[in-house]
């Protein structure tokens, strides 16, 4: 047992730390700290400074322009530039089609659409939800059926994460309705600017818009934008979702958010001292810190063992699981640092160049806005109540 | 042993919360939030006219009410309705300026002529540190006040502020008078809903309220009145994300049958439950004990905001919860509920400190 890095870790994150500190644009850093909104064009900004170093898809074969980065040069590249404040890369096209393409999609879809996530040609979005379908997804209804050369849409998705900014759609479509549900599903690939696609912004509670309904009427697409083989799409989905979930366990987002934290309570006064020094606060916080570092450790381990060809089952629903509890419980205590700071809602200040009087302690601008986006954490991806359940199937075997 | 509120109380808050659900329902309480001004400053006037700022003051200081009791029925009701308003800081305000016998400022403001909020709070700095208490020097017949107080509801809307100046045995309050010289306001939104403002006074003019640096006990009961006032409202948004979450553990159906048959739902919602009537007791325990007033008022609002930190959390997550993704959008009311119980967390110290507050007024009583 060993989980000390070996000096080509260590001369690894050297060259992640070099490579960020000469890159990454402070602009963009500023904004990811500040908790300030990202345009589209600051995501592509950064799309293309990682594409141009060729690590835009470290989990991709080299081929395909990936990397061959072992599970621990992986983690610590994402560790880095989560600390450093980079802008998440957008994980639609890279780390949820790109897997599913390379696994299932043929030379041609490979050859044609890989490339393009990578020199952001397409900007890929998520048609999974619906709103009949959302714990239990396999009950979706959005239709195609086949016409000729082409599958004729209709139906409606919804919860498409920055589908607002894409040109393509990834959907899960019932091609059969006969036998059980899972059996009639495929997964295909849907142009955006298709007549019959109209998208709808959906406000959310902290007055963003970051997802969307999507509605298909008479959509046509063509044959060959399907994935692998008709009505197979739901193995294809499960293979998606428990990549998308060992992503959302984001142990380095939390690593960069906690260090946040750990300032703004360092620096926060309450009844004259610091507020890192009232025990109750404290006590959470050490709570949280322990909980990180376990996380870390259980997180190495589902990619070590992934890394030796294991496909991560359950393990992928517990990282969901924790790491969404753990980076709910940092925003929840970032909004119990800013006391009556948390209530002020100054919208003009989420915005690049905001220059008002600041009001309050520094960090408490978003502190509400984050801790009530956040909760969407343990709803989606499938639930936290969903993943619970998929843990205990595994094991019951009832 | 008597826990009814009395008909005069239930007729107040039928006709209250009629108002709030004929006229200031949902979609329009949304309209207000995206209007110019924030809020509905018709909205308040309408409940100041159906005697909601009245109920809150006893007849002699100007109103036609005072008891704990009658504040709980008015904020239970602002609670059910989301209703937007400085009605936290009117209470507290009003009821400084009640120990004083200041009637005819209490007047003004029940009949809706003038709006009243109360600055109690230091205003913090980007560093995080509170600026000096707010410093009172006699000025002829007057005062000047300067100092700078932060997060005072409606701040920009208020025609009169009263001013904690000085700190423990040296705290004084003052009426000032919006547009007074030297004070300025810069007003923002609230998450919440509603509004608040950072407050800056710089000389200026302001009238004693009261004896000088003898009101640290009377702030204490206006603020302890302000608890209470919060302890009923949370209680009331806690009842309806717990009605609106049974509603939709009935409706929503997921494998074929409604999602509340599943049983680790079902747990969770009993917990819910259960923890809305420990939410009711704290009120009713806070409430009890502001009629008795002295430490017996403090420890019981002390008590209640604990219970609603930590209970208003749960209720406010729950919720969203188990909605789903339709209970993070903003049409969708349980959003609004779940943002203001939180909040309420936010106001006049958080369950830690109060828990802390508890323990501290528990040894002064021993002693």
């Amino acid at each position: 047992m060993d989980l000390k890095f070996s000096p080509e870790d260590q001369a690894f994150r050297e060259e992640v730390r070099a490579f960020l500190k000469e890159k990454l644009p402070q602009r963009l850093s500023d904004k990811v700290r500040k908790g300030q909104h990202l345009s589209k064009a600051d995501m592509e900004e950064w799309h293309a400074i990682l594409h141009e170093r060729g690590w835009l898809a470290p989990h991709w074969p080299v081929e395909h322009g990936g990397t061959d980065w072992s599970v621990m040069q992986r983690f610590i590249f994402e560790t880095e530039i989560a600390m450093a404040h980079a802008p998440r890369v957008v994980p639609f096209g890279v780390s949820m089609l790109g897997p599913v393409l390379l696994k299932y999609g043929s030379e041609e879809q490979k050859n044609h659409w890989l490339p393009r996530i990578l020199d952001g040609s397409d900007w890929w979005c998520q048609g999974y939800s619906e709103p009949g379908a959302g714990s239990d997804l396999a009950s979706l209804k959005t239709k195609a059926v086949r016409e000729g050369d082409h599958y004729i849409v209709n139906g409606q998705k919804t919860w498409t994460t920055l589908g607002q900014h894409a040109n393509m759609i990834f959907c899960l479509v019932r091609t059969n309705s006969e036998g059980k549900k899972q059996e009639g599903i495929s997964f295909l690939l849907i142009d955006m600017n298709t007549p019959g696609v109209e998208l709808r912004p959906i406000k959310l509670l902290d007055g963003d818009y970051e997802v969307n309904e999507v509605f298909f009427t008479d959509v046509k697409v063509p044959v060959e934008n399907l994935v692998g083989e008709e009505n197979k799409g739901w193995t294809y989905a499960k293979y998606l979702l428990t990549y998308e979930r060992t992503n959302i366990a984001g142990v380095g987002a939390s690593m960069a958010a906690f260090k946040v934290l750990k300032e703004a309570a360092s620096m926060q006064f309450r009844n004259g001292k610091p507020l890192i020094e009232d025990p109750r606060f404290a006590a959470r916080l050490a709570q949280l810190e322990i909980d990180l570092e376990n996380m870390k450790t259980t997180n190495l381990r589902v990619l070590d063992a992934a890394g030796h060809g294991k496909a991560p089952g359950a393990e992928s629903s517990m990282l969901k699981i924790r790491g969404t509890e753990i980076r709910q419980e940092i925003s929840d205590l970032m909004r119990r640092a800013a006391g009556s700071y948390a209530r002020p809602f100054i919208e003009a200040s989420f915005e690049e160049g905001y220059n008002g009087e600041p009001v309050g302690p520094a960090f408490a601008g978003p502190v509400a806005s984050d801790y009530f986006n956040y909760r969407k954490l343990s709803i989606f991806g499938g639930s936290n109540e969903v993943q619970r359940e998929i843990i205990t199937k595994s094991m019951l075997g009832l | 042993m008597d826990f009814s509120l009395g008909t005069e109380r239930e007729l107040l808050a039928n006709s209250l919360g009629r108002y709030l659900a004929d006229k200031f329902g949902s979609e329009a309480r949304l309209k207000a939030l995206a209007s110019p001004e924030g809020w509905s400053r018709e909205a308040y006037d309408g409940l100041v006219e159906l005697g909601a700022v009245g109920a809150m003051f006893t007849e002699e200081a100007g109103g036609y009410g005072g008891s704990a009791f009658d504040i709980a029925v008015v904020f239970g009701e602002i609670g059910r309705g989301l209703a937007m308003g400085p009605f936290l800081g009117t209470l507290m305000a009003g009821k400084v300026l009640e120990a004083a016998g200041e009637t005819a400022v209490i007047e003004e403001v029940v009949g809706g002529e003038k709006l009243l909020t109360f600055a109690h709070e230091p205003a913090q700095g980007p560093d995080g540190r509170a600026a000096e208490p707010v410093r009172a020097e006699k000025a002829g017949d007057g005062y000047k006040l300067t100092g700078a107080k932060g997060v005072v509801s409606f701040a920009d809307e208020a025609d009169l502020f009263v001013v904690m100046a000085g700190s423990g045995t040296e705290l004084s309050t003052f009426l000032v008078k919006a547009g007074a010289p030297g004070l300025t306001v810069q007003s923002y939104p609230v998450v919440d809903g509603g509004k608040a403002g950072e407050v800056v006074f710089k000389d200026t003019p302001a009238a004693l309220i009261g004896e000088e640096a003898k009101a640290a006990q009377i702030v204490d009961q206006a603020v302890a009145a302000g608890l209470v006032a919060l302890a009923w409202e949370g209680y009331a948004i806690m009842q309806v994300l717990r009605d609106k979450t049974v509603e939709y553990l009935r409706e929503r159906k997921q494998f074929g049958i409604p999602i509340g048959k599943f049983q680790a739902l079902q747990h969770r919602m009993g917990t819910m439950a259960l923890e809305v009537e420990q939410a009711h007791s704290a009120a009713i325990n806070a409430a009890v004990g502001l009629e008795e007033g002295g430490n017996a008022a403090l420890r019981a609002a002390s008590a209640a905001k604990v219970t609603l930190g930590k209970n208003g959390s749960l209720l406010a997550e729950e919720a969203i919860q188990m909605h789903g993704g339709i209970g993070m959008t903003w049409e969708f009311a349980v959003s609004h509920y779940a943002k203001r119980l939180i909040m309420i967390g936010h106001e006049l110290g958080d369950e830690d400190y109060h828990l802390q507050r508890f323990i501290d007024l528990g040894k002064e009583e021993a002693a």
